[in-house]
């Protein structure tokens, strides 16, 4: 089951032929992601180095190719443009990696978003529409895991025959939860990149397994934010608890706190990070700046654990107080 | 990215709002025709009230006695003199003070009440929000905590902006009166319109301010007369009119350079250099190193696409502050890989040598290639020490510096 993506996920990636685009595509069709085409407006016709159709539009390449996703690598001037042209186009999950977005584009990009959803909500109205999910930008995407059945050499060697990975992430740091000693599942949400993969790393090495890793990203303006991720591992029956990592600036950890308080039957633990960032300075991510006594790490610590959440009080430590969270049994020390 | 004051209210002005006349002066001669010219354009005679204000971007310029009010050109040159010759040591400077080489000299002007005035982006709603308050002057902070019904805040939609009958409403509910309103709009509009189309994340008029009535204005006159702008750093490549207004001077100049390389670098007061790869994990490194009792000198995210060059570089910056006494190097490659930033430290180790503790922690992809590069350049890493993982670094960096 996992959240938002699995093994039969159909991906495209936009700006299939830029440097990082085709990297990473390549990266995930290694990892065992089903990529099925990509889009650079000139190209389409022509076939990328692993032989994948490229396409003028997104709307075209999801027509011939059937896509339900696609991660965007675009540089941010076209960011916002290249959001809105994947939810013209009917694709339901936008994973939007490219860092550098202005925040005024997504205020606009979240604001038709939003008017769509709302519509589509009203089913009875609307029953063909689909809800558009959108992830980032400035994010490393979203892995659902598989079991390791092959060498992640190439194609046709992939590292897993049932996951799927749309972004950045290095994939073999992370566990099916049929290889976790525990047989036990976490969600991981988290608005940082490289501290996510630090925190996989450290469940997996305790024996938990991740059901599915959403980087949700670093800017103030943006697609999912924690609240809607606890959510959808709160009702994903293969997610046995939950581990979220935030960080200074916003109000977003506290909000998902008192989310937790009312909403959430899982164990949940969160690490904090910025602690020790002084105010007014902007640390390296947009929405990582304490301005006006907002955002504090305390006050999302306080929060959190009002909400009955495990603090890892170190980053040395998020896995251990998610497996802490989910009891004995689990086998720490 | 921040702007001066002086360019501010440029700024302001080229959008329609009134701001009292004044001009910047460079040098202690234009002190005397500049006070003169701007008396005279407010209709004030000789020994009209004038005031003259250091053009920086820290605070507590007025406890300094960097802002002075002055009553004739043989004041106005007198305070000029001082500013352009002093350093200027305020609470945010830090003891070393900074150079003064801008001065507004701007008119003074009669108020009869003083108002706060901003627009920002809450995150919460995801809208741009005008936020109106009829107790300006002070900090907004302090009456958002102690009369928060004391502060409007207003809604913009994105397709719109803020439309003029919102902020009527907003002149209403601040007490504007008669032909105030009208003026109060314009600014009102006229900042809404500067912070949209700049891409700005803070536009503030503070204090906005009321004169009593002149024979010019019989209901008096709404001018703004300090104003402060931060621009989305995001944003700046479609704005070359803003990105001209940035002053290097304002800027720490370890963290201009690393800027240049793609790297992002905040100097800190501690004496542990890290050096990090994404920016959730070096703030996580920070609070690692101050749980195991150090103190980091520095915030520094060397982002995914860093060369071997801009590695190197991000050693040099660190190794330039002469507090470090220790450097943790802590790795998660994703888009990164290991053996450039291994490499990275080798060519370090060759062009600047360490002779503080190293610490290396490498993860993720290319790991084994990294390592390696590490092992063989072994006799030129005198100082290293590899961990396993990031409690096992921060303990020994915090071990090593003792």
């Amino acid at each position: 089951m996992a959240v938002l993506i699995n093994k039969d996920t159909r991906v495209i990636c936009q700006g299939i032929t830029g440097s990082f685009g085709a990297v990473h595509t390549k990266g995930c069709l290694h990892y065992g992601t089903r990529m099925v085409g990509g889009v650079t407006p000139g190209k389409g016709g022509t076939r990328d180095a692993n032989g994948l159709p490229i396409f003028d539009t997104v709307d075209a390449a999801v027509r011939e190719t059937g896509a339900d996703a696609t991660m965007i690598f675009v540089p941010p001037a076209f960011a916002a443009d290249a959001v809105l042209e994947a939810a013209d186009a009917g694709l339901g999950l936008i994973c939007c990696i490219t860092e550098g977005v202005p925040v005024q584009d997504m205020i606009r990009v979240r604001a038709v978003l939003d008017e769509r959803n709302l519509a589509a909500r009203g089913a009875d109205v609307h029953p063909s529409r689909q809800l558009i999910t959108l992830i980032g930008p400035n994010c490393p995407g979203i892995i659902t895991p598989g079991p390791k059945t092959g060498n992640d050499t190439s194609a046709d060697d992939p590292y897993t025959n049932a996951g799927c990975k749309i972004g950045i992430m290095p994939g073999y740091i992370h566990t099916h939860v049929s290889e976790a000693k525990t047989g036990k599942a976490v969600g991981i949400v988290s608005r940082s990149g490289t501290l996510t993969y630090e925190a996989v790393w450290q469940t997996s090495n305790l024996g938990l397994g991740q059901s599915t890793c959403i980087g949700i990203g670093g800017d103030p303006v943006r697609g999912m934010n924690h609240i809607d991720c606890i959510k959808a591992f709160e009702e994903d029956p293969e997610t046995h608890g939950i581990l979220m990592i935030g960080e200074i600036g916003g109000t977003d950890e506290e909000e998902a706190a008192l989310y937790i308080k009312t909403h959430v039957t899982k164990p949940v633990a969160a690490f904090i990070a910025g602690q020790t960032a002084p105010p007014g300075k902007r640390m390296g991510h947009a929405g990582a700046i304490i301005s006006g006594g907002e955002g504090t790490a305390q006050s999302k610590v306080d929060a959190l654990k009002a909400a009955g959440v495990e603090i890892a009080v170190s980053p040395a430590d998020m896995g251990k107080a998610m497996a802490l969270a989910m009891g004995a049994g689990v086998g720490v020390g | 990215m921040k702007i001066h004051e002086y360019q501010a209210r440029d700024l302001l002005r080229s959008y329609g709002v009134p701001v009292p006349p004044g001009e910047v002066i460079t040098s202690i001669e234009q002190a005397a025709p500049a006070y003169k010219a701007c008396v005279a354009e407010a209709g004030l005679g000789e020994g009209g009230l004038a005031v003259i204000k250091a053009q920086v971007h820290a605070g507590g310029r007025g406890k300094a006695g960097f802002v002075k009010l002055v009553r004739s050109a043989q004041e106005a040159e007198d305070a000029a003199r001082f500013m352009l010759s002093n350093k200027m040591v305020s609470n945010q400077t830090g003891p070393e003070g900074l150079d003064v080489k801008k001065l507004i000299v701007a008119a003074g002007v009669d108020i009869a009440h003083e108002y706060y005035l901003a627009l920002t982006t809450d995150r919460k709603t995801r809208r741009n929000v005008l936020i109106a308050s009829a107790e300006g002057g002070v900090e907004i902070e302090q009456v958002a905590e102690s009369n928060p019904e004391a502060i409007i805040k207003t809604p913009l939609h994105p397709l719109t902006g803020l439309q003029p009958h919102q902020a009527r409403t907003v002149a209403f509910k601040l007490g504007f009166k008669g032909k105030q309103v009208g003026q109060a709009v314009r600014v009102m509009t006229g900042l809404a319109k500067a912070f949209l189309d700049k891409d700005c994340s803070i536009a503030e008029i503070n204090p906005l301010i009321l004169t009593p009535p002149t024979p010019e204005f019989p209901d008096g006159q709404v001018l703004a007369i300090d104003a402060k702008f931060n621009f989305d750093d995001n944003a700046t490549f479609r704005h070359k009119d803003i990105l001209a207004l940035f002053d290097p001077a304002e800027e720490n100049p370890a963290e201009l350079t690393a800027h240049k390389f793609g790297l992002s670098y905040i100097a800190l007061d501690g004496n542990i250099g890290c050096l990090v790869n994404g920016a959730g994990l070096a703030m996580a490194t920070m609070d690692t190193i101050k749980l195991f009792g150090g103190e980091p000198a520095n915030f520094l995210d060397v982002g995914g696409s860093a060369s071997e060059d801009a590695v190197t570089e991000a050693f040099r910056i660190i190794l330039s502050d002469e507090a470090v006494k220790g450097i943790m190097v802590n790795i998660f490659g994703g888009i990164m890989d290991c053996a450039v930033i291994a490499a990275g430290i080798v060519n370090a180790a060759k062009q600047i040598g360490f002779t503080v503790p190293l610490v290396v922690r490498l993860e993720g992809t290319n790991v084994e290639a990294g390592r390696k590069i590490l092992q063989d350049a072994e006799g030129e890493l005198p100082t290293l020490q590899t961990a396993t993982d990031l409690g096992d670094a921060a303990e020994k960096v915090c071990g090593a510096v003792g």
